[in-house]
């Protein structure tokens, strides 16, 4: 390949291509405003470490995270990036309908979180099991594990809305 | 005596009348022995085996379009083992023996697969009995040797990815063997699907694999449109299958890019996520969900794509086409990338063959193999496409063949939009009298997903048995790291990128 279609390449990914910045979610901040052990949970800086944990989804939820690395949400310009370590993280990230499989491991990456940790529960099987709820392999949702500071609805929500969650995160208002 | 082909076994059983539009035929313990020994011989390719109350249900496919589920009552609760002659049916067998309490004699592995001994209940859907134990340890094979030592990876990964467990036993840094544990994510779909209607049914059937969401939904309702004798209005049927394009194009984007970017090349994967994002756009604004979930239905779809959708997906096309042969020459170009992916992870074709491993997994090793062409499904007798297959079976043919898919795949779509018909999009199956079986071979872009559905005369689902095509990968896996570096592994395991919740369902 010569250095002309090299070139092209890489400009290809300038800026045009990435999203405006959305506003933070309406019903995100409301459920981050009522939490009532915000205290106990501690304060955020002005970035999101996230360590994503997947706790029985059908890995649809996974693909929607991923895009949000994608040049066009390009999520590390909002300082948010994710980690490979729970204990880099200040953010888990739990999708799917917690498996009984999946319990103890859940439950030992929340506890590898220091505090102050923030637990986001993403996609509507992470609220209440989904469709999967009342299955004996399934627990449920995800705060029938650990404590849940917000939930991202959808199936799997899209990433602008996954966005939109992690930036009321992000809000001064909320912490 | 074994028996001469596939057809012999079936000729001698006797035949399940309302199943469709492969015989069901039950046979005796040496009709089982007879199939068991075609498969051994590599004279047909096992396609599932399944549970179902006491009996076991195996799918095989003898050569073109002859295919047939053979199946035997387990008497005391016990079979004979496929898996002791035909390796590909271990797991199987394994999993059914945790859901069902069918044991397969003879099978040398007795620890569970899918029961990690949590979930209060041994065997939920045979003979339901209440547990309380703790989950007892899983003894992995153990690695004797001067040097060797094990690395335990997982469950739950360094990465947005699926939970797993990886076992690998190293010597310094090559992989002397990989075991995986598998089973985190058993959400007990089948057992959802028992007694669930048929609405209710084909959300589950689309939430098995979310990557392949468009693919089970088909595979389900074909396999009820099968078992129905129900008719699909062409408008949707050509719908599904522009759908189904759209699916294997955004993952094969996709995994292109993060294969190179675990090859520690991120140029190509900027690009490629643009593209997959281009796809699940013109697939939202088109039909209303960026996976296109829950879009089909038995009978068709849930509704008619949107006023501007063919004129988004057209122009998604043109820019794929536009800008996709630069990426393939970056591809191609970029020394350093093409030094992590030649020569690694090879799958031998012969294991490929003996595991009838589907999709670009197969073909990368010689497996020319694509249940759109075989056994074959409309609309896709009337549209003209290649399936690309390679010999190499490295990661760089794995490559290649989504590469090639990519190719295709943009024919395809544009094929159907010039020849979409006109006319309803839906014709709601009247449920029969009596109880109907039917199945479904489909080709997501992972490979060939099968659907087995039994309906009751309320018109609802009794057993539903979904087979991703990882089953047939995942061990595979194991053995083409075998003598790589550990540090390729990533690399490996994402040119395979098998389903964990397909698998583990
Ligand atoms: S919310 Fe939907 S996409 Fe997410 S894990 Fe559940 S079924 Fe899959």
């Amino acid at each position: 390949m010569g250095p002309g279609m090299l070139r092209l390449l890489l400009k290809g990914l300038a800026p045009p291509l990435t999203e405006p910045v959305p506003a933070p979610s309406e019903v995100a901040l409301r459920e981050l405003a009522g939490a009532v052990d915000r205290a106990a949970r501690g304060t955020l800086g002005r970035s999101l470490s996230i360590r994503h944990v997947d706790a029985g989804s059908c890995n649809g939820c996974e693909l929607e995270i991923h895009a949000l690395n994608n040049a066009i949400y390009n999520i590390e310009r909002f300082g948010i990036r994710f980690v490979a370590s729970p204990r880099h993280a200040d953010v888990l990230l739990v999708t799917g309908p917690v498996t009984k499989n999946m319990r103890e491991a859940l439950q030992r990456t929340y506890d590898a979180t220091p505090h102050p940790k923030w637990v986001v529960a993403l996609g509507d099987c992470a609220r209440d099991g989904g469709c999967f709820a009342g299955s004996p392999a399934v627990i449920g949702g995800v705060s029938k594990v650990v404590p849940v500071d917000l939930h991202i609805a959808g199936c799997p929500p899209p990433p602008i809305e996954i966005l939109r969650g992690l930036l009321a995160l992000l809000q001064p208002g909320t912490r | 005596m074994a028996a001469a082909t596939l057809t012999d076994v079936i000729l001698a059983g006797a035949p399940v009348p309302h199943h469709g539009p492969w015989p069901r035929v039950v046979v005796r313990p040496e009709g089982w022995a007879d199939a068991t020994e075609l498969l051994a011989e590599g004279r047909a390719t096992l396609l599932g085996l399944w549970g179902d109350g006491g009996w076991m249900h195996m799918a095989l496919a003898g050569g073109e379009n002859d295919i047939g589920v053979l199946s035997l009552e387990c008497v005391g609760g016990r079979y004979p083992s496929v898996g002791q002659r035909h390796r590909p049916a271990l797991r199987l067998e394994r999993a059914a023996r945790d859901l069902f309490g069918l044991e397969p004699e003879g099978n040398p592995d007795a620890r569970p697969w899918l029961d990690h001994g949590v979930w209060g209940v041994r065997h939920p859907l045979g003979s339901p009995a209440k547990t309380t134990d703790a989950a007892p340890p899983y003894p992995f094979l153990t690695a004797e040797g001067e040097g060797l030592h094990q690395i335990a990876v997982g469950p739950v990964h360094a990465g947005i990815i699926e939970p797993g467990h990886f076992r690998f036993t190293a010597n310094g840094e090559t992989i002397v063997r990989l075991e995986e544990r598998l089973g985190y994510v058993h959400k007990g779909i089948e057992g959802l699907m028992a007694g669930a209607d048929l609405d209710r049914a084909a959300r589950l059937a689309g939430r098995v694999s979310g990557d392949s969401t468009v693919a089970y939904g088909l595979a389900f309702a074909r396999a009820v449109e099968a078992a129905w004798h129900a008719d699909v209005p062409p408008r949707a049927v050509w719908l599904r299958a522009l759908m189904a394009e759209l699916e294997r194009l955004a993952n094969h984007l996709g995994d292109i890019g993060e294969i190179c970017n675990d090859a520690a090349f991120a140029l190509m994967h900027a690009h490629t996520g643009v593209l997959r994002e281009r796809v699940l756009r013109a697939s939202d604004l088109a039909f209303g969900h960026r996976l296109m979930r829950d879009r089909i239905v038995p009978g068709g779809l849930a509704g008619d794509i949107a006023e501007g959708g063919p004129a988004a997906i057209r122009a998604l096309v043109d820019e794929i086409a536009r800008v996709f042969p630069a990426l393939v020459e970056l591809y191609d170009d970029t020394a350093s990338l093409r030094d992590r992916t030649v020569t690694t992870g090879t799958l031998d074709p012969a294991l490929a063959l003996e595991y009838g491993a589907g999709g670009y997994v197969g073909r990368a090793s010689g497996r020319d193999a694509d249940a759109r062409r075989s056994p074959g499904y409309p609309p896709y007798d009337e549209l003209a496409f290649a399936v690309p297959s390679r010999e190499a079976g490295d990661v760089d043919a794995r490559v290649w063949i989504r590469i090639e898919e990519v190719t295709e795949s943009l024919s395809l779509v544009r094929q159907i939009l010039d020849r979409l018909p006109a006319g309803p999009v839906r014709a709601d199956p009247a449920p029969p009298p009596s109880i109907r079986e039917g199945m479904a071979i489909v080709e997501g872009f992972r490979g060939d997903i099968l659907v087995w559905v039994r309906t009751g005369a309320d018109g609802r689902v009794e057993r539903c048995h979904l087979r991703d095509p990882s089953w047939f990968q995942w061990p595979l896996l194991e053995a083409v790291v075998e003598g790589n570096i550990v540090a390729d592994f990533p690399l490996c395991n994402k040119s395979f990128n098998c389903s964990y919740s397909g698998h583990d369902l």
